[in-house]
């Protein structure tokens, strides 16, 4: 099924990412370029081979569960535009969830 | 609610629930980073790069979380995973810092399990669909006017909370419990909390919002095919407030339908003053999350062996539980069932366990206690004394240091802080008088102010004492020793 320039405008809205009519024209057919190439690599894959979705073939790697140092207050609010109570300052929160 | 009753709702309607709970765990750490996983600590000292989002850090899974998944999903007697995923739920709101919540998508660790609810005598079978694993979102203080979150002309962020371990329990649609469906609902949550309690994986205080639950409700015409369109109530937190929630939305509901409307697919939001719902967002397009595998973290793979070995490390299940203790205890079907409704089975277990017996265990717990609590609308296991305390008082009563009436001071004493129970009988001078010599004189103006009462004990009838025991208690503010009161006065008065 072939991109539509309105489908990556919804992509684009969804993902909060400002994109003018035509870039949403020129990037239709190039992102249904690599879709298509991602399924041709589906296809090429038969049964026999599993599921890759890391390079590294390792699983259950875990950490202890063990306390480490937090960074404090004032660093952990030292890049944030504004802050109060030492708390961050956002814009205000419209809808309850 | 105006003129549709729930009863005859039922008539015509069938209800349909499904419950979502979140339970935030117990772990030392946060669910991807080593940061502290604490209740009320100052604003953002538990927290690093990781949990605050910042770019370059990377999250590293808590074993210890993943562990307490899969003996959460064992004993809603789910299957596990052979292999899963964490995956990134996408959105943009200021509490989570990443703009996606670490969560599972179509992998979830445990999936089709069951639980068999004790409603009323009745059994019913909730369906559990999965509990996957995620992570908690930060908290918001909303500064404005009214302290209203749509008067806000900022917000506060504290990420403490962000990264809290969660595991989110889902059911599958429960139906065919009619009237019992708000009882039904309650008493799921109430077993889920017991069940993580017992587990020892989560504090599960649902004042505090480490259980918290999610109530779908939808109705149907009786006999119809499928399932009429859903709300979701969010944020419902406790247990009393799930079944007035469901029993509201169930009426609500009837009600849009009889007037004609269709009833809208929204998320609601719960009001506990009034017991009601109000509309929240609608459903729509924002709602496309655009989930994807994490790929900073590596599969899950839970070997069998592992597996099993948790699974021997499950508590003894609830029906089987009950079964033992009412034997051990040797109490009746309906005395026993009193301390169940009452939620009351743990306390009297650990009441016991602190040296009071089962049947004085029960009595402060289920008459007492309980009605304490329904009066300042807590449930009882959130009562500010403990099962060691129970049975330090009713050690007092059994030494004669106090009697029943005083022992309900204590319990005042301590239940309003004012220590252990034997320092609130010495603060407030709580003992029982049993001293001949105050007790005498008492015991003299009682028989001076009632010459009838005293004439009948002095012809021999011994039971006209009461009258005279209850007057000497009144005037010692019932801190005299009954008996000793008993054996003066049919002294004084012997023919």
């Amino acid at each position: 099924m072939a991109v539509t320039p309105e489908d990556i405008a919804r992509l684009a809205g969804l993902a909060r990412i400002q994109l003018s009519e035509q870039e949403c024209r020129d990037l239709a057919p190039e992102i249904d370029v690599i879709l298509e190439s991602m399924a041709k690599v589906g296809e090429v894959a038969g049964d026999d081979v599993a599921l890759t979705t890391h390079a590294v073939p390792r699983t259950n790697v875990f950490r202890a569960d063990e306390v480490r140092p937090s960074l404090t207050p004032e660093q952990a609010l030292s890049g944030a535009p504004a802050a109060e109570d030492n708390r961050f300052r956002v814009p205000a929160i419209l809808s309850e969830d | 609610m105006s003129d549709v009753d729930f009863d005859t709702v039922l008539e015509k309607y069938e209800p349909a629930i499904g419950l979502e709970v979140h339970v935030e765990l117990n772990t030392a750490t946060k669910m991807f980073c080593g940061c502290a996983n604490e209740f009320g600590s100052e604003p953002n000292t538990n927290t690093c790069p990781v949990c605050l989002g910042l770019p370059g850090s990377l999250p590293s899974i808590n074993g210890r979380a993943v562990e307490s998944a899969i003996r959460l999903g064992l004993a809603l007697n789910c299957d596990i995973a052979q292999w899963c995923r964490m995956a990134r739920k996408n959105y943009f709101y200021p509490d989570m810092t990443k703009n996606f919540q670490t969560s599972q998508y179509d992998e979830p660790i445990a999936f089709d399990g069951w639980v068999e609810l004790d409603v009323d005598g009745e059994t019913y079978r909730v369906e559990i669909e999965r509990a996957h694993m995620e992570e908690d979102a930060g908290k918001s203080v909303h500064a404005g006017t009214s302290g209203r979150i749509h008067d806000a002309s900022y917000s506060l962020m504290d990420y403490n909370r962000a990264g809290v371990p969660l595991i989110e329990i889902v059911t599958r649609p429960i139906t065919g419990a009619g009237e019992k469906a708000p009882a039904v609902a309650r008493a799921y949550v109430a077993h889920l909390r017991e069940l993580v309690k017992a587990l020892d994986i989560s504090d599960a205080r649902m004042e505090q919002g480490s259980l918290r639950c999610d109530a779908n409700v939808s109705i149907a015409p009786l006999g119809a095919a499928g399932l009429g369109t859903r709300t979701e109530t969010k944020n419902v937190n406790s247990l009393r407030s799930v079944e007035r929630a469901v029993r509201y939305e169930i009426v609500r509901q009837a009600e849009v339908l009889e007037s004609g409307q269709p009833v809208v697919q929204e998320t609601r939001h719960f009001h506990e003053s009034t017991g009601t719902t109000s509309s929240g967002r609608p459903k729509s397009d924002a709602d496309d999350y655009r989930y994807f595998a994490e790929p900073d973290l590596l599969p899950i793979a839970p070997s069998r062996e592992w597996v099993e070995e948790l699974r021997a490390t499950l508590p003894e299940p609830p029906a089987q539980r009950r079964a033992r203790l009412q034997t051990d205890w040797g109490f009746s079907d309906i005395d026993f069932l009193g301390i169940v409704s009452a939620g009351a089975l743990g306390l009297v277990e650990e009441t016991v366990a602190a040296g009071a017996t089962p049947a004085t265990a029960r009595k402060w717990w289920v008459s007492e206690l309980s009605r304490r609590a329904n009066e300042s609308g807590v449930e009882l296991d959130e009562l500010a004394i403990t099962p060691a305390q129970v049975a330090a008082v009713q050690a007092l009563v059994d030494q004669g240091i106090v009697n029943d009436k005083l022992a309900r001071q204590v319990i005042d004493g301590v239940l309003a802080g004012e220590g252990e129970p034997a320092e609130v009988v010495e603060r407030r001078g709580l003992v029982v008088v049993s001293d001949t010599g105050a007790l005498s004189a008492a015991v003299d103006e009682a028989i001076a102010a009632n010459p009838g009462v005293a004439d009948k004990i002095r012809d021999g009838k011994v039971q006209a004492a009461g009258a005279l025991i209850g007057q000497v208690m009144k005037a010692m503010k019932g801190q005299a020793d009954a008996a000793k009161v008993r054996e003066l006065i049919l002294e004084k008065l012997a023919g």
